[in-house]
């Protein structure tokens, strides 16, 4: 398991998440530094969404606690943690439909990072450039392909200006082509000194963004360190691949 | 001439492809193992071989006929059966009466009620119980038995292990076993790779919706899968090496 970073920018420690009887985190502790990218996989049902979720507040966790930059942000709400720079992604790409991709990337910038109308302006137009949106600014978003939902969902939530951005499978679904030119725009992200935590099921495309993996299994970390490794790990190969009989 | 050519097959979800121009072939009296991660296209591929999910392009050739635009149940009266994934019982009936409906699409065979219950005891004294009422294991034993009853020439498998104990697995695989003996020519998605390969003699091993690696299941290793499986046995989208 790796070391948890001296100077955490996130940390969760004893996270428990139930839904009824159905125990989906058990007992999670994650601390990551300012400037990592951290990869997260396991099979379906691993619970890295829920994760997620509770490290973004869109869920509270049924015991455990969550810090951001120092502070206890257990009881903020999504929305809160956002203005202060924990910012995530969707899975599956949820657009304001009759809105114009400029405006839901506005909505983002002015609502999500708390910027003045004309700041959004150019936080919203600067986020849509990075993402390779401008030809399409002024198209309704419900009308966008799926690459372009994906590269919206990115583009919003860098218009948030996120210290911190939480990636929900971002790449599924995606031609060779369309993978290479995101995992370009976040390696740019990364330059920009923001922090990544990424889940992704395509993991050939995390592994060339993410410095540390985190594998999940049945809601607990099973391992946790430098992703070749983390890869070629019989527990992880055996949660993915099963250990019945040959 | 094949049993089963899937040639160079599209299949779509609204705006996501995903089986992205596959093509392979089955010869009577073989199992074919799909593997791959969630979301690899395998069910997909299944569902579109048995024509519950209508592929954008590419064809599939069933004993030498093209099968394009053919409806599902008329599929299973030229000889495919699929049991689908969470088995998809009707719970209100009784075992006996889900077993019949698989003799409605008329094929002549060897499969009857009796042969179903020989072929998987543990369903013998739940006979007349509802499909509601029984155990993982016992609902999974209906939807194959279910399945055979149309004495099927291809019969599709997705994940029939899939919520079962380990106990019940090797009960269900122990009867597939006695199947894949007899001669039934198989297509299994399986996630659990040593029972996939221990059972199959070809593996297909999907990434991303296409086919990433394919040979013979015994000659394949369990680390040349598991590369092909997470995509690290090619060169990166960036080209780099992952």
């Amino acid at each position: 398991m790796n070391a948890m970073p001296n100077t955490a920018i996130l940390s969760a420690a004893g996270i428990h998440k139930r839904f009824g009887a159905l125990v989906v985190l058990d007992d999670i502790d994650f601390a990551m530094g300012a400037d990592e990218a951290v990869g997260i996989v396991g099979p379906n049902g691993a619970g890295k969404t829920t994760l997620l979720s509770v490290l973004s507040g869109a869920y509270p966790p049924s015991a455990g606690s969550v810090s951001f930059k120092g502070d206890d942000v257990t009881a903020l709400a999504a929305t809160q943690r956002c203005r202060l720079g924990l910012v995530r992604t969707h899975q599956v790409p949820k657009p304001f439909s009759g809105m114009t991709t400029f405006e839901n990337v506005f909505v983002a910038a002015s609502h999500g990072a708390g910027l003045a109308r004309d700041e959004a302006y150019e936080e919203a137009l600067a986020s849509l450039k990075l993402c390779g949106m401008l030809g399409v600014a002024n198209r309704r978003a419900e009308t966008l392909g799926l690459l372009d939902r994906k590269r919206l969902e990115l583009a919003r939530a860098l218009a948030a200006k996120p210290t911190l951005l939480l990636l929900d499978e971002i790449g599924g679904g995606l031609t060779d082509g369309e993978a290479s030119e995101l995992v370009e725009t976040i390696r740019e992200l990364r330059r920009r000194k923001i922090g990544i935590v990424w889940i992704e099921h395509i993991v050939h495309i995390l592994l060339q963004v993410a410095e540390r993996l985190i594998c999940m299994d049945a809601g607990k970390i099973i391992a946790d360190g430098e992703p070749q490794a983390v890869m070629a790990d019989p527990q992880v190969i055996g949660a993915y691949l099963g250990g019945g009989p040959k | 001439m094949s049993l089963l050519s899937v040639e160079d097959l599209v299949v779509r979800h609204g705006l996501l492809q995903a089986v992205r121009g596959v093509s392979f072939s089955v010869e009577r009296g073989e199992t074919l193992a799909l593997v791959g991660a969630n979301g690899a296209g395998k069910t997909t591929l299944l569902r579109a071989i048995a024509g519950a999910h209508q592929a954008a392009s590419g064809r599939v050739l069933f004993n030498g006929a093209d099968l394009s635009g053919v409806p599902s149940h008329s599929r299973v009266r030229n000889g495919i059966a699929l049991v689908p994934e969470g088995r998809k019982l009707f719970v209100q009936m009784t075992v006996e009466e889900n077993l019949l409906l698989g003799k409605t699409a008329g094929r002549p065979g060897e499969w009857s009620v009796e042969k179903v219950l020989d072929a998987f005891p543990n369903l013998k004294p739940r006979r007349h119980a509802k499909a509601g009422h029984l155990s993982g294991g016992e609902q999974q034993a209906t939807a194959i038995g279910r399945a055979l009853m149309s004495n099927p020439d291809l019969l599709l498998l997705d994940e029939v292990s899939l919520g079962l104990s380990p106990l019940v697995v090797d009960r269900v695989y122990a009867s597939l076993q006695g199947l894949i003996s007899s001669g039934t020519t198989i297509i299994l998605v399986e996630q659990d790779l040593n029972r996939a390969l221990s059972v199959s003699n070809k593996v297909i091993c999907m990434l991303e919706g296409r086919v990433a690696l394919a040979g013979d299941s015994r000659s394949m290793s369990r680390e040349e899968v598991t590369k092909a499986y997470f995509g690290l046995h090619r060169k990166s989208a960036t080209g780099v090496p992952a």
